[in-house]
Formats: structure tokens, sequence, C-alpha cells
């Protein structure tokens, strides 16, 4: 159980997202993921180990260590990118439901299911609309709030983006104020600015995602209200038509998301 | 022999699970497995060598060690993760049992082997109420071993060989607290999903109960 899982889960997802969601994946995945797993985690390793107070008195540098560190960039990082991660789930578990009553229906013998076998459901391309663009568009918001309110919580805990070289102690059992000394502070602050850059960066993307989400919205009702007041057989026309067009936009989820598909 | 034996196993108990036990496998996943070993694990990695005393006596660091951490945390953690999964797999014991039957009498036995109805239901229900009640006793048994969910960063041990009262450091012990009051947030998530599909499945099969009689009075 590691970070592949996960790609694996989400990666079921991917099909049902638009442009813009699979770029927010790929960047998640290449740029947060894989840099934290292959590269941050290493730098980090040996934190407490290479964490040198001036002094000889036992416990000083735990306390210490903790004073300043109360809770590791690392750690933090992977909890952000869990939960950021957690909202596409609502999307998974919303077309397996649809795909689950799409089978009861077929099943009961329903004459207004279009379908002509379960494989043609479990194929079966969903289109972002209706009740799925809510749930879509709250995963969106969600990942928005999760993604902020980490990058608040990093700079309130560490005063900033900057690891400073050396930190003034003087925490009991130290005996006065101690120097302590934290090991590589230049390329923790090199990869602590990247991580903040790719979260901004996947911020703005959800952001994107969002407008368009809502510029197609709301361009659709327009359609809509133009349309009923002309003849009906123009709306059934337009339909197929944007039906055979939105067919290619989702692709369908025969990739393994693992537990959503019934 | 991993983690990822666990996650293929619940997969497999997935699909005969309602809605709300998803969303219970969804949880224990992201929120419990792989925070579990993304995260936790590594902050308990060297507990022993970083837990320190105020003393040279050799030994003291060591039995004091002991006797502030029976067992550890992130023990304790990873058996709750296996205990609490465990039951799950009555449910997939009783559908292959079911599916073994129809195959030994080579006829169509039930409608739906993987269906939630009579002896299956009992099966889930009971994996239901013996998860929840698994998920109390590693609560009670945390906050017993450790007098509440805190640690300290200071404990004062007095146990031989160390000469006299000694002070001991724990080492990251607001990293360890806030993840340990992640684990209790989860737990009793999890403790609520599984009150809650107990419920909705017991509501769901007595209405049904009682519509069958009440169409067969009326009959």
């Amino acid at each position: 159980m590691d970070w592949g899982a996960l790609h694996t889960i989400l990666g079921g997802v991917n099909k049902h997202s638009t442009s813009i969601g699979k770029i927010w994946l790929t960047v998640l995945f290449i740029f947060r993921i894989m840099i934290l797993v292959v590269a941050a985690e290493r730098v980090w390793g040996d934190e407490q180990d290479d964490f040198v107070c001036n002094t000889l008195q036992p416990g000083c540098r735990n306390v210490c260590y903790d004073h300043f560190f109360p809770i590791s960039h690392i750690r933090l990082w992977a909890l952000q990118m869990i939960f950021v991660s957690t909202p596409a789930l609502l999307v998974a578990m919303h077309v397996a439901y649809r795909r689950h009553e799409k089978k009861r229906q077929f099943r009961k013998g329903d004459q207004k299911c279009e379908f002509k076998d379960i494989e043609e459901i479990r194929k079966q391309r969903f289109r972002i609309e209706g009740s799925l663009w809510w749930t879509y568009t709250s995963s969106i918001f969600f990942r928005l709030i999760f993604e902020a309110v980490f990058m608040y919580a990093f700079y309130f805990m560490y005063d900033g983006f900057r690891m400073p070289r050396l930190m003034k102690c003087n925490a009991w059992p130290c005996p006065n104020t101690v120097d302590c000394f934290v090991s590589r502070p230049t390329e923790k602050t090199v990869f602590t600015i990247f991580m903040i850059a790719v979260s901004s960066i996947c911020i703005l993307l959800n952001v994107a995602e969002l407008c368009y989400l809502l510029t197609k919205f709301f361009l659709r009702r327009s359609k809509k209200a133009g349309n009923s007041k002309q003849q009906p057989n123009h709306e059934d026309k337009e339909e197929t038509k944007q039906n055979e067009m939105n067919e290619l936009i989702s692709d369908s989820c025969q990739n393994t998301v693992i537990g959503f598909s019934s | 022999m991993s983690w990822a034996f666990l996650r293929d196993l619940l997969s497999g108990v997935n699909k005969y699970s309602t809605g709300i036990g998803r969303i219970w496998v969804a949880v224990v996943f992201m929120f419990r497995l792989l925070v579990y070993v993304a995260a936790a694990e590594n902050i308990w990695k060297q507990e022993h060598d970083e837990f320190e005393c105020n003393i040279n006596q050799p030994g003291c660091e060591n039995v004091c060690f002991d006797h502030f951490f029976p067992v550890s945390h992130i023990r304790l953690w990873a058996l709750q993760l296996i205990m609490v999964s465990t039951p799950s797999l009555l449910v997939v014991f009783h559908v292959a049992y079911r599916e073994n039957r129809e195959k030994h009498h080579k006829q169509k036995l039930y409608k739906n082997p993987g269906k939630i109805d009579g002896g299956l239901l009992c099966t889930y229900l009971i994996s239901l109420i013996l998860k929840t009640g698994l998920e109390i006793v590693f609560l009670v048994l945390f906050y017993k071993l450790y007098n509440g969910f805190k640690i300290p960063r200071l404990v004062k041990c007095d146990i031989k060989p160390c000469p006299s009262t000694v002070d001991c450091y724990i080492s990251k012990p607001t990293e360890k607290m806030i993840f340990l009051y992640f684990l209790v947030a989860t737990s009793c998530l999890c403790i609520v999903l599984n009150l809650s599909e107990l419920s909705y499945l017991i509501f769901k099969y007595s209405i049904k109960c009682y519509l069958k009689r009440h169409v067969k009075k009326r009959q």
C-alpha cells in the first residue's frame, strides 16, 4: 500500500475528468508525489539526527527540535496530498452509483433502458452534467479549500517558507539560550519553495477548471432557454448532435478503479 | 506480504458491501492505511534511539523506555488496522460458500449469491458489530496504556538501575500527538459509519419483513 495504489484509484477517476483535470492529475503525480518520494524524503530523512544544539545537556536537543518542528514538512506534504486527492473519490463513487442504477434498470427489463447488454453499461461514458456536474464541481471546490488551508498552515507554522540555519532555543531543560543548527537548510528551502510553487500551479488549474465548468453550465442553460422558444424538432436534433460530441469528451472506466466499480 | 495484501483483500470485500460500506473502505484506505504508510510510520522509526535520559547509567534508558512504552503506538495502530479489516472476510467467505454450494448441487440455489439477504445478512451484521467492537477496544486500550492521548515531552523515571528519579525526554512528542489525534478521529468516523450502516440495514430489512407480512395478511 503506497502512493502507487493512490495512482491506480485516481487513474480511474481521470477518465471522467475534463482536460484541465487530467493536467492537474499529471502535475500532482509527477511534480508533487514523485518529487516527495524520490527526493524530498531523503533531504528530510536525517532531520532529527543532524539537528545539533550547542550544549551537552541531555534532552535539550529533543525539546528544541520539538519546539521548532511541531510537525515535519514531509508529513505535512504527505497529508496535504492525501486530502487533496480525496475529493476525486466523490466523483468515482457517483459514477459507480449511476452505473449501478442503470444495471438495476436493465435487470428489471425496463423498456426505457436503451442498452442491449451489461457490457454496454460498463463501457458507457458519462457526461459531466446534472447531478454529476454538482459532484464534480464540489470536488474541485473542496480541493481548492484543502490546498489553501495547508498552504496557510505551512506559512503559519514556519513563519514563512524559509528554513533558517540557526535557531535560538531556551526551552527547559536547556540551561540558557542555546544555538541549534538545522541540517541542510538551503536544500530544504529550495524544496519548500518548489513544493509551494507547484501547489500554487495546482490551485490555478483548479480555479481554471471551476471557471470552465461554470461557463459551460451557463452557456448550456442559455442554449436551452433559447431552444425552448423554438420548435421541439430542433431541440431533438441539437441534443443528438451534442450527445455524439460529448461522447468523445469522457472515457469509459474500464481501468480498475479499486473498489468503485460494481 | 505487506499492506498491499490487505488492500487487495478489502477490494474484494467492497463488491458485497452497501454504499456506506464502500465509504468505510475508502476511509480506511485513504485516511488510515495510506496515512500510516506514507507519514506515520517514519515518525516512530527511531523512537528508541531518540529517547534520551539525563543520566549516563547504562541500562537506565532501556528500562525507562520499556516502562513507558510497553507496546509502541505505531505497532498498536498497525494491529488495529489489521483487526478492524478482518471481520469483512466473514462476508467474503459466506459468499464463496454460497457459490460452492451452487456448484456442488449444479443448480441455481440463489438469485444472486452476493445479495445481502437471509444468512448473508446475519453474517454482514455480525461483521459490522465485530468491526465496531474492535475499534472501541483499541481506542480504550490506547487510552488506558498511555493515560489519555497526550504524549508528554518529559517523563520522570526511577526504576532500577536508574540511581534516582531521572528526566527522560521523548522525541517528536507534538508530531506524534497530532497523528495520534488523527488516528482517534478516523477511528471515531469509522465507528459512526459502521453504526449507521448497521441501523440502515436493520431498518431496511425490518420494513421489508413488515411489508411482506402485511401483503400476506391481506391475501
